[in-house]
């Protein structure tokens, strides 16, 4: 476990002790089924601290991947959901309700393969990294970022929106896809699949913090960082920065997938409102709360801006979107670092006098350095 | 669909398509012109732009109720006064959060976007608390209503005449206003090299305020524009910003005629292919298409330096 | 809405303050001191842990605040608001007075979810009057069936749904469609229909609807333009210029939202004079002339089954009772009505069941007849739709609608009408 140190462990100890041990016990089923739906998220933003904070590529379109692993997800649930017996009562019984509102008569082609399970837990993370290749592989390749490449995924996620919408015999439409019941014969709507839901999702987030984590110590990682501040440099010091930025982005995507699937599991369904231009936006602001270049940050970032909308939206809907307002404009111009910035400034120094020396002064999972710090040397 | 008519309906439908393309045109220009000053020259991404048109679209209410009240005799000239005030309220709010914002962003274009964003959370729910959440209806005088006949099956609808009688007048303000006034020559030379630019004296801090009012300022008269052909909410500015925003960038961000080459190419294509096909997949191919020739050619149509 | 129920008729105000008060006296005087007369015991009301009281009776209101369909769903808010007000004014619903819990679905169809399950799971309210477009319902139906709620709807919508957790109090696509089609065909002699939409499930299906009744239920009439726009699309110069050449009988537009504002002033603006060219919508109300502007729409008919402008004793109750409460420049269109039908049906239906449990609502549901509906009457049929009449309204230049035409009977819903399909 060389690319954790001391700090990071204690890190990551105790991200996992407040979402698998404190939730649980202090939430109620509703309640935590919402933070469950809020980790999906961090799944979106785990992604997007390597993408945008590491590597300086600003995705404003991964609602597009987001709702890509959750769309495979739930296409499966629903063909599970649409057995011959709870449809008979359709014209064509063994389809989807809304392909029979739409006298579709038999399963499209491209339907047909999510029967299988094994085949929806592969195409969740491949389809969107697919596409992110594509993207990726277009743009990269010509040198297109910053601002242009937000704006093109802008445009993407705008297109998938209104492919969908449009072609609701397909899709399902705006309505997306509802009313999926079982994942193989097991009821994901009770409170205790709800429960085991969590936990499964829990993890599988540590995990891919424990992923994200790795990625970013090893030498790639460093070229990430590198990339970001002095593009020209790395490419004449013989890397193709294409081919990495590329990785990274598909690395995101596959990330944002996962939380995708994750989510359609929990909410029990998926539209394309989680596809288009405002949650891809919403997303990014997770991220850029908890301090873009901060794993555990982004995570907690996701858990807090979604607790806060949930919770003032039920007393105050006008305010909270004020509030929301402010909170993007504050945290970019007065908090560009984020949470995980003010924890640097002000308690990172407290916990060091705390932790005896030897986790040396390697970037922590918390934190990265600025551009400006003095390198230093990995383990 | 092509067969079926006579080669007289056709000459006619070709004339009514080819002003519908120009009346779109002269939408995108609008809406376009704005947010390329801001983009183009200052490299500010304002995701805000729908809002300041939205902003003017409110004031030209404002305004119709205002005459209607009061100046009930003058009100066949309340657009006039409306678009001025639009203008106006526009780009005095425009200076207001340059000031206020936008400003410390300068060097870090991906946060303006993300703090544009939270500026245009804020004012559609300012729009919402102060005009309601529904939809106000703006009353148009008389003779701007209707259409007049060119001859017996071609029929112009009046305020299509007026939008791109506006949109060419604002066009030739701009032009003057970049490449032939003494300010134009300060606001490019910011936007090549704005230590030098502010090395021989230019006060740097002043062009970028006034530039992003102007930019503003016309996105108001966009919005008030808009009030005659579209529908005033608070949401309704966030339904122009992305085809505006793709508009700028593929005619090259940085090139004036680049906008307006761009706001030519998509409005003439998406007339003539909704035409043919439905709004929808009108719509989805274009925007295919225009990301697809953006991913072959990143620069946008005219490129005056690489952009990053 | 007031009503006497013994007779069915309706009262006048002085009327109603007179009998109220002399039916109080007797009432009065048996009572213990504190007490309503007619509430029955919670424990026999409310067998499945529902927020109730002894004087008291929880329901949600769940509708977007915010967003781009608050536009639309302010009017149902403030509709299911007074219907409340009235009915604890005269009593409340057996003998508890109703509170509310107001949730923002924010126009975000997972929100909706959300919160249905917040207001069914943690606040244990009785009843729920919400939703606006289908595909927040669809989002929230899954909730309501599965912890076993009960939603009153108030939109009119494309059918094609029926469950034990809905009233649907809004029309279904064939009791809006098939009348007004067959009125036109009628008075109009139209053949030719181009239908236009916006681009989701309920325009589309909507459409089918129309067109297999045009193709085969009206003789000589066909289909001679079909065309869709994205949700939120500004731009229909280039449909006007196809309309215009192809010249068709009857304009049968279901365009939606912000785009009807849009459509509605370009069609004026490229001379289409409504007043010859017959234009036939089921998505306009008063609401949405508020937007559009009553000279851009002026000469085109609504198929709706109500209008501000009935003629009937309770909508002269009703609309004066809605300005008083929302502001005399409120109008009032057909949503706005049906959501003031829900908690009046739900106050029927509860009394009738005697309880608040909601499978006993559910099967007393069918058959409930509300005279003091703003409509005229209505009643919930067996697949928990309502009875009622289909009329066809012209539009006035002063946003409102003149009363054309009116189904002689109750029209019978139908959500899954074979050879529709």
């Amino acid at each position: 476990m060389t690319f954790l140190n001391r700090k990071d462990i204690i890190g990551i100890l105790l991200l996992a002790l407040v979402i698998v041990v404190i939730l649980p016990v202090c939430l109620d089923a509703f309640r935590l089924n919402l933070v469950g739906k809020y980790l999906t998220y961090g799944f979106v933003a785990l992604g997007l601290v390597l993408c945008w904070g590491d590597a300086g590529i600003l995705s404003l379109g991964q609602g597009i991947f987001f709702g890509l692993g959750g769309y495979c997800m739930a296409m499966f649930l629903k063909l599970e959901a649409s057995s011959p017996e709870n449809t008979k009562i359709q014209s064509t019984p063994g389809i989807p309700d809304f392909m029979d509102w739409n006298q579709i008569t038999s399963l499209p082609w491209f339907w047909q393969p999510f029967h299988s399970l094994t085949f929806t837990l592969v195409a969740v993370p491949l389809v969107p990294m697919l596409l992110a290749f594509v993207i990726g592989l277009a743009m990269f390749k010509r040198r297109v970022g910053g601002t242009y490449f937000a704006i093109i995924t802008q445009a993407v996620a705008s297109i998938l929106t209104i492919l969908i919408i449009g072609q609701q015999g397909y899709t399902g439409g705006v309505n997306g896809i509802t009313d999926l019941r079982t994942l193989l014969g097991w009821d994901i709507r009770p409170d205790h699949a709800k429960y085991v839901l969590y936990f499964i999702n829990a993890g599988l987030l540590i995990a891919c913090v424990l992923l994200a984590q790795f990625v970013r110590r090893s030498k790639l990682g460093r070229i990430l960082v590198a990339m970001r501040d002095k593009e020209d440099r790395v490419r004449f010091s013989g890397y193709d920065v294409a081919d990495f930025k590329i990785f990274v982005f598909c690395f995101a995507a596959a990330l944002a997938a996962i939380g995708g699937a994750m989510f359609t599991l929990q909410v029990g369904f998926m539209s394309p409102s989680f596809v288009g231009i405002i949650p891809s936006i919403e997303m990014v602001i997770f991220c850029a709360v908890g301090g873009r270049t901060s794993i555990l940050g982004a995570i907690y970032g996701a858990l807090m801006v979604n607790w806060a909308r949930t919770t003032f939206s039920e007393d105050l809907p006008q305010v909270w979107l004020l509030a929301m307002g402010a909170l993007f404009i504050l945290v970019v111009v007065a908090f560009p670092n984020g949470l995980a910035g003010i924890y640097r400034r002000y308690l990172d120094p407290l916990v060091d006098r705390v932790l005896p020396p030897g986790g040396g002064r390697a970037p922590t999972i918390a934190t990265v350095e600025s551009p400006h710090a003095p390198a230093t040397v990995a383990k | 669909m092509l067969m079926g008519y006579s080669f007289g309906e056709l000459g006619s439908i070709m004339a009514m398509q080819g002003f519908a393309g120009l009346s779109l045109f002269s939408v995108f220009v609008l809406m376009a012109l704005g947010l390329a000053i801001i983009f183009g020259q200052m490299g500010v991404i304002n995701m805000a732009h729908g809002e300041f048109m939205i902003l003017g679209a409110y004031v030209t209410y404002l305004t119709s109720q205002a005459f209607t009240n009061y100046l009930p005799s003058l009100f066949g000239i309340y657009f006039f006064v409306a678009v001025t005030l639009a203008f106006c309220a526009s780009g005095a709010l425009g200076m207001l959060v340059e000031w206020a914002l936008i400003r410390h962003l300068y060097r870090r274009p991906l946060d303006t976007l993300l703090a544009t964003w939270g500026l245009s959370l804020i004012l559609q729910q300012v729009y919402r608390s102060v005009f309601g959440a529904r939809e106000v209806g703006v009353d148009q005088p008389d003779w701007m209503m209707g259409a007049t006949n060119l001859s017996d099956t071609i029929q112009i609808p009046i305020n299509g005449l007026i939008v791109m009688a506006l949109t060419a007048v604002i066009s030739v303000f701009v032009y003057l206003l970049i490449y032939r006034m003494k300010w134009g020559r300060q606001v490019r030379a910011v936007m090549s090299n704005r230590a030098m630019a502010g090395a021989v004296g230019i006060d740097t801090e002043k062009v970028d305020r006034y530039t992003f009012g102007i930019g503003c300022g016309i996105a108001g008269v966009a919005g008030s524009a808009f009030t005659m052909i579209g529908s005033t909410n608070p949401t309704a500015g966030q339904l122009y910003i992305v085809d505006t925003f793709l508009i700028v960038v593929f005619g090259g961000a940085q090139s004036l005629i680049g906008t307006i080459a761009s706001a030519f190419t998509i409005s003439q294509a998406r007339s003539t292919l909704e035409f043919f096909l439905s709004g929808s997949m009108a719509q989805v191919l274009v925007l295919l298409t225009v990301v697809g020739i953006l991913m072959l050619r990143p620069q946008g149509l005219f490129v005056l330096k690489i952009r990053r | 809405m007031l009503k006497d129920e013994k007779s069915g008729r309706t009262l006048s105000a002085s009327r109603r303050r007179l009998l109220q008060g002399a039916a109080a006296l007797p009432v009065v005087s048996l009572l213990p001191r504190g007490g309503y007369a007619a509430a029955p015991a919670t424990a026999a009301v409310n067998t499945t842990g529902l927020a109730v009281t002894d004087d008291s009776v929880t329901v949600g209101i769940l509708h977007s605040i915010t967003g781009t369909m608050a536009i639309s769903e302010t009017g149902s808010v403030e509709a299911e608001k007074l219907a409340i007000s009235q009915i604890n004014s005269e009593g409340g619903v057996l003998g508890r007075q109703i509170k509310i819990i107001q949730e923002d679905g924010a126009s975000d169809w997972p929100t909706f979810a959300e919160k249905a399950k917040k207001l069914l799971v943690n606040d244990k309210c009785a009843a729920v009057f919400g939703c606006w477009t289908s595909a927040s319902r669809k989002a929230v139906l899954p909730v309501f069936e599965q912890y076993n709620g009960m939603l009153y709807y108030p939109t009119f919508y494309e059918g094609l749904e029926q469950s034990k957790n809905v009233i649907y109090t809004g029309q279904e696509a064939t009791q809006q469609i098939l009348a007004g089609l067959d009125w036109v065909n009628r008075t109009k002699g139209s053949k030719t229909f181009y239908l236009l939409g916006s681009d989701y499930i309920w325009p589309r299906t909507s459409n089918k609807i129309a067109r297999k009744h045009i193709e085969n239920h009206l003789t000589g009439c066909k289909v001679v333009g079909e065309d869709y726009f994205p949700l939120g699309s500004t731009q229909f110069n280039s449909v006007i210029n196809k309309m215009k050449l192809v010249k068709p009988d009857v304009i049968y537009a279901i365009i939606v939202g912000g785009s009807n504002v849009a459509f509605y002033k370009q069609l004026k603006a490229a001379g289409v004079d409504l007043s010859k060219q017959t234009l036939l919508t089921i998505s306009v109300t008063e609401d949405e002339i508020l937007g559009i502007g009553g000279e851009n729409i002026a000469g085109a008919y609504a198929c709706m089954k109500y209008f501000q402008s009935l003629d009937n004793p309770n909508n002269k109750l009703f609309v004066p009772a809605f300005k008083k409460m929302w502001g005399e420049k409120s109008v009032i269109g057909d949503v706005t009505q049906a959501a003031y039908l829900g908690p009046n049906l739900w106050q029927l239906t509860a009394e009738k069941a005697g309880s608040f449990d909601i499978d006993k609502i559910a099967a007393a549901s069918p058959g409930v007849e509300f005279k003091g509906a703003p409509e005229g009457y209505v009643r919930i049929h067996e697949n928990h739709h309502l009875w009622s009449k289909t009329r066809v309204g012209r539009a006035r230049l002063d946003g409102q609608y003149d009363v054309i035409y009116e189904t002689a009977d109750l029209v019978e819903p139908n959500p899954f009408p074979k050879g529709y399909q």
